[in-house]
């Protein structure tokens, strides 16, 4: 996702690593970070996804004001049209594969920028979803000096029909 | 603590249990930090009636990040320099994960030294969920 300014901050950080269940203090201790090798509070590995939250346009977030597909009274929150389909959706496909290169660590109080760069895309039969339609987006995280700080290759399946593995 | 080249040797396994009877609220407080409010993951009605699901499951990359905590427990902080998974199956609420990272390689570049891992996140049936692999600096 393409984001102006994504910056990384401690209580981010803090609710981040407890949501994927890691009690590492260096995650929101300060004291304790700086007698660490990184030297204060860092970002855990997959923290970069949650930039996510400082893109505008990011379609998997409810925007104010517009319909949103997930259940409300109903199964969707979409209105049908008249004559069309029931609206809903699987959200947009579903995550295959996702790629980190780490230039340098990732500190609390940096601010970062992310550019998007289309990848490659490609099809494969699949044994239970029908055809699968696979397409490679690369961001490119960097810091206010222009420095790669993290690279983030990530790879998107369609199907044809809900695929449970 | 980052690993000590001497203590390495190509086949050593580290392994952990990430989460025990994954519940609900954890993938909803996923969906919270990250930012991905799909549906899929949270809204039961939606993901088994429109989507067509069996039950929401977790995002992708909240099994990739409780494989994170793994490494970093396993390599030091600060120190992985790559990570990359293929997520091979969905995991549903109730999973109970175990990650593990295996020396494939120990090498040297520039002065510096480093390892490289095969990374697998099974559930307590033994499906893996996560196929990847990591790269590590370690020290002298």
């Amino acid at each position: 996702m393409a984001v102006d300014k994504f910056p990384i901050e401690a209580g981010h950080i803090m609710m981040f690593a407890r949501s994927i269940g890691d009690a590492n203090p260096i995650y929101y201790d300060e004291d304790y970070a700086k007698t660490t090798e990184p030297g204060g509070v860092v970002a855990p590995p997959t923290f970069v996804q949650a930039s996510a939250q400082f893109d505008p346009d990011y379609f998997l977030r409810p925007k104010i004001g517009q319909e949103w597909f997930g259940s409300a009274k109903g199964p969707t929150g979409i209105t049908p049209k008249e004559g069309g389909s029931s609206g809903g959706g699987s959200g947009g496909g579903l995550h295959a594969e996702q790629h980190y290169v780490y230039h340098k660590p990732l500190v609390a109080g940096d601010t970062l920028t992310a550019t998007v760069k289309p990848g490659k895309s490609w099809e494969k039969e699949g044994r239970r979803g029908g055809k699968l339609m696979f397409s490679e987006s690369v961001t490119e995280y960097r810091d206010l000096e222009g420095e790669l700080v993290v690279t983030a290759t990530s790879v998107g399946v369609r199907t044809e029909r809900p695929a449970t593995s | 603590m980052p690993l000590k080249l001497s203590d390495l040797k190509v086949g050593d396994v580290y392994s952990e249990e990430v989460c025990n009877n994954l519940s609900r609220t954890q993938i909803v407080q996923y969906a919270g930090t990250s930012g991905d409010y799909n549906p899929l993951h949270s809204d039961e009605i939606f993901t088994t009636q429109v989507a067509g699901y069996p039950s929401v499951f977790a995002h992708g990359m909240l099994s990739m990040g409780m494989t994170g905590r793994m490494l970093t427990n396993y390599v030091g902080d600060g120190r992985l320099t790559a990570f990359g998974v293929r997520f091979t199956a969905q995991v549903f609420p109730g999973a109970t994960l175990t990650a593990s990272a295996t020396i494939d390689a120990i090498r040297e570049e520039n002065g510096e030294h480093f390892i490289d891992l095969s990374v697998s996140t099974q559930d307590s049936e033994g499906v893996e969920v996560i196929k990847g692999q990591a790269s590590a600096r370690v020290d002298a």
